[in-house]
């Protein structure tokens, strides 16, 4: 005989009042690997950006006398690097650009592949047959070539990279949202709305892709995660944002080459923080898994 | 009818017997805890069939799955279910396993999802076989197997065993299900709504099988049902519930003769009959019969014809040459069976499904060329309402946006307060529009639905089953909002059912399809009381009518039919 849990029948009068927005907000809420990974980006973002705001370092100059101090030193808490810059404060300026790229990309890719997919799997036939082969082909491309090659050819800025990632990661959203697509476009409610003298523009954008929101929030949290390991292995082979910017990636790089030195705060902060970011948006995914999927509710 | 039993039974004790049945469910979706079964005491006879009406909700699917321990662990139980004086409620593992097939069994609602698509139906009906009875080989099982076949009226049952779910029918698929449940002669059979999903004529036949087991075999049984054609036609004894609770137990003929609770006179006084309206309605010229001229129809239908791609490349004529008027002000009932192309034909009228030849004439209005924006001018003039109230509205916009979405479309103003005119003549609180679909029941979603496709004052309205979803008081609601709006606005109307009290109530002429041919088509009373074609006359002597007196003669006229047709 089972006990009824009473966390659940003092929520009871909830439920009844508030639209699915406020009832998702408390499934994700209840998931507390979710809010644990929300509470590490949030601590993160604050770290990388209003950090360097109280912990002033000099990341342009190199100061060749400080050089790879070890921690805990004359105020250089993570100690200093190859070239006596801070390594903390190198920590919140390379985040900076890693998790700029990392969410942009993300949210680049999500937006062309949902797009992309909606469009395909609601118009079906033909279109959807050769839009479809265009994934097909992206798909067979390895994105890390088709990065490493763009970034020989063109200057790797930060935009620049945030348009290539973008652009070679947004095949699988749009894979996911196609299927979704497949079935939503044969709903009564889509149907109603042709009934009703309604366009395909319409059909798309406000019933096709609003009802694959679940899918889409849930895979771009996934995107986000891609795009900072990928940004993260390119840096990695040396082609990342050029000097004096870095990133989490492009630390590690060049942590590595002192490995027999025995120079650990170069490698372990900034692996940590890759480490970190993905676990943390994987979570917030999870949970936001758990709040679109109204069949998993109450388990 | 209790005397039936005498000389059946060698001992008084009852074939299943539920006494005090408490069953509550620990909150879903933070909605605490919910009882489902509050007190249900019913006692099944040996050779007795039971009947348990009840509306959804009201606990009857719970006590007859607390019968074979199937309730989701999130159930919790009190009071005893004995089987043949084992109580269940006590017994978990391979004891329940036992009991399960060999004393009790079941026949659920759905044979395609009850039935494992994967395996060939001998295997299945075998398996349930060697599960209970030790040391039967492989091939006295499949021989087993093919007498059960045809013990439940399936023919030359050697072919059948080798077919997979898929390739038989509904019906035959439900007589595999039953074959499957008396594999082990149990002693108790439960129908849990087991001809629901079932055309009538398929639902009349599988009835006269479980009234034939209870014959040859002795089998008590306890079906559970909402459907009160089916209760007159088979129960001897009924057990109505609500909201968990029993509210009336009689004798069949007892409670449609007399019915004591409030709760039973109400729900028998929603469900439709198939009445002849006579001369009720003669006020309107319009109505008189006579099909109106092409020129002049809401909806005028020539030639049609849909075509489906079916299976390796064939072509499936869904529709096949099918002509049709609607009357502008008329309500034509389309009645058919599933299969029938009716709401294929529904469909294409509207133009949401492009047919293979013949035309649509919308008002005068050709549909079957027009494009784009003529398209779409032609289409603001109807309305549709679809059967399912669940998937019509989309579940991320309020109720407001919703009804709104057509204005929103024909960019027609003053949007809030149509809304709100809209909702109030449907006997909608305004307020509703705020809220999202999810949080209404079935029947306001379903007015909703009605509002949204009255929206524009359309001059045609398409309803697809708009009520078959529904309990039937909710549907009796609905159908008088229609009515109601129907006679106020005066739209005309293509009513798709397969109900035919519901075709009686509300149309002003009937179409029969089968099998996407046009079988008969006249003024409601001809066609109901009347019928000229066989298929009618099938059709309609198959729907049993929610009386024990009068199914039992609807019934020898029946089978007279088949006798004569066979």
């Amino acid at each position: 005989m089972t006990v009824s849990a009473p966390l659940m029948t003092e929520q009871a009068p909830a439920t009844t009042a508030a639209g699915p927005y406020r009832r998702m907000v408390r499934m994700f809420l209840a998931n507390r690997l979710a809010v644990t990974g929300l509470v590490i980006l949030g601590l993160l973002l604050v770290f990388c950006f209003i950090g360097p705001l109280i912990h002033h370092t000099d990341q342009v100059h190199t100061q060749l006398a400080d050089a790879t101090l070890s921690p805990g030193t004359r105020g250089h808490l993570l100690g200093t690097d190859d070239v006596g810059r801070d390594v903390l404060g190198r920590l919140m300026v390379g985040g900076q650009t890693s998790l700029e790229i990392g969410i942009a990309a993300g949210l680049l890719a999500t937006l062309i592949g949902t797009v992309w997919g909606a469009i395909s799997g609601y118009a079906g036939g033909w279109i959807d047959a050769v839009m479809m082969r265009v994934v097909d082909a992206g798909i067979a491309i390895p994105a890390l070539f088709l990065l490493l090659v763009t970034a020989t050819i063109l200057r790797p800025t930060v935009p620049v990279q945030i348009l290539i990632i973008g652009c070679v990661s947004w095949l699988v959203p749009a894979r996911l949202v196609r299927a979704e697509a497949l079935s939503l476009r044969s709903r009564d409610y889509v149907q109603a709305m042709k009934a009703m003298g309604g366009g395909h523009g319409r059909a798309v954008f406000r019933h096709v892709i609003p009802n694959a929101i679940g899918t889409v929030v849930v895979n771009a949290t996934f995107q986000v995660a891609d795009a900072i390991l990928l940004i993260a292995y390119v840096s990695f082979l040396g082609l990342g944002v050029a000097p004096p910017k870095t990133d989490w990636g492009g630390m590690l790089s060049k942590g590595i080459s002192y490995t027999s030195e025995g120079y650990w705060w170069l490698i372990f902060p900034a692996g940590l923080a890759i480490v970190l970011v993905v676990c943390a948006f994987n979570c917030i995914g999870d949970g936001l898994r758990d709040a679109f999927e109204v069949r998993l509710q109450g388990r | 009818m209790s005397d039936r039993t005498k000389g059946e039974t060698v001992s008084d004790s009852p074939a299943l017997a539920i006494e005090d049945l408490h069953v509550s469910f620990s909150g879903s979706g933070g909605s605490g805890k919910v009882r489902a079964v509050d007190g249900v005491s019913i006692r099944v006879d040996p050779g007795e069939i039971v009947a348990v009406v009840g509306e959804s909700g009201s606990g009857k699917s719970v006590t007859s799955m607390s019968t074979l321990g199937l309730l989701p662990p999130t159930a919790s139980t009190s009071g005893s279910v004995r089987v043949g004086g084992v109580d269940v409620t006590t017994l978990d593992g391979p004891a329940l396993r036992a009991v399960r097939g060999s004393e009790i069994a079941m026949v659920f609602q759905e044979p395609m999802t009850a039935l494992n698509p994967a395996f060939t139906v001998g295997w299945q009906v075998a398996e349930a076989l060697r599960l209970h009875i030790d040391g039967l080989s492989r091939k006295q099982a499949l021989d087993r197997a093919a007498e059960l076949l045809e013990t439940v009226g399936i023919r030359d049952a050697r072919r059948r065993l080798g077919q997979y779910p898929h390739e038989l029918s509904g019906g035959l698929r439900q007589r595999v299900m039953i074959a499957m449940a008396i594999a082990c002669e149990p002693k108790v059979l439960i129908a849990d709504e087991a001809t629901t999903a079932l055309d009538v004529t398929v639902q009349a036949e599988i009835l006269d099988l479980l009234r034939d087991l209870r014959e040859r075999f002795g089998t008590a049984m306890l079906v559970i049902t909402h459907n009160m054609g089916v209760v007159a036609d088979i129960a001897d004894r009924v057990v109505v519930m609500y909201q968990g609770k029993v509210v009336e137990e009689a004798p069949v003929e007892e409670l449609f003769a007399g019915p004591r609770a409030d709760y039973t006179k109400r729900l028998l006084g929603a469900v439709p009959r198939l009445r002849p309206r006579g001369d009720e309605r003669t006020g309107e010229p319009a109505v008189a019969g006579e099909p109106a001229a092409p020129g002049e129809a809401a909806l005028a239908i020539e030639n049609l014809v849909v075509q489906f791609r079916g299976k390796g490349g064939a072509k499936v004529r869904a529709v096949d040459n099918v002509s049709l008027t609607v009357a502008k002000g008329e309500v034509l009932g389309l009645v058919g069976e599933s299969g029938s192309g009716k709401s294929t034909l529904g469909r294409a009228a509207i133009g949401l499904i492009t047919p293979a030849s013949g035309t649509v004439r919308l008002l005068g209005d050709s549909l079957t060329g027009a494009r784009g924006s003529a398209l779409r001018r032609l289409r603001r003039r109807c309305g549709i309402v679809f059967q399912d109230p669940a998937s019509s509205l989309d579940p991320r916009m309020t109720v407001g946006d919703c009804i709104a979405e057509p204005l929103v479309i024909n960019k027609v103003g003053d949007r809030d307060e149509r809304v709100v005119a809209l909702l109030e003549s449907v006997r909608l609180d305004p307020a509703v529009r705020l809220r999202y679909p999810h949080e209404l029941s079935g029947g306001q979603r379903q007015r909703i639905g009605i509002a949204r496709a009255l929206a524009l004052d359309p001059d045609l309205v398409i309803a697809d089953e708009p009520t078959s979803a529904l309990d039937v008081s909710v549907q009796a609601a609905v159908l008088d909002v229609f009515l109601e709006l129907q006679a106020r606005l005066g739209f005309a109307c293509l009513f798709i059912t397969h109900d035919l009290a519901v075709v009686g109530l509300v149309s002003d002429r009937v179409a029969v399809l089968n099998q996407g041919k046009l079988v008969e088509e006249g003024p409601r009373d001809q066609v109901l009381f009347d019928p000229r074609e066989d298929y009618t006359r099938r059709l309609i002597s198959s729907a049993p009518v929610p009386d024990p007196v009068e199914q039992r003669e609807r019934r020898a006229r029946a089978a007279e039919l088949r006798a004569a047709r066979d």
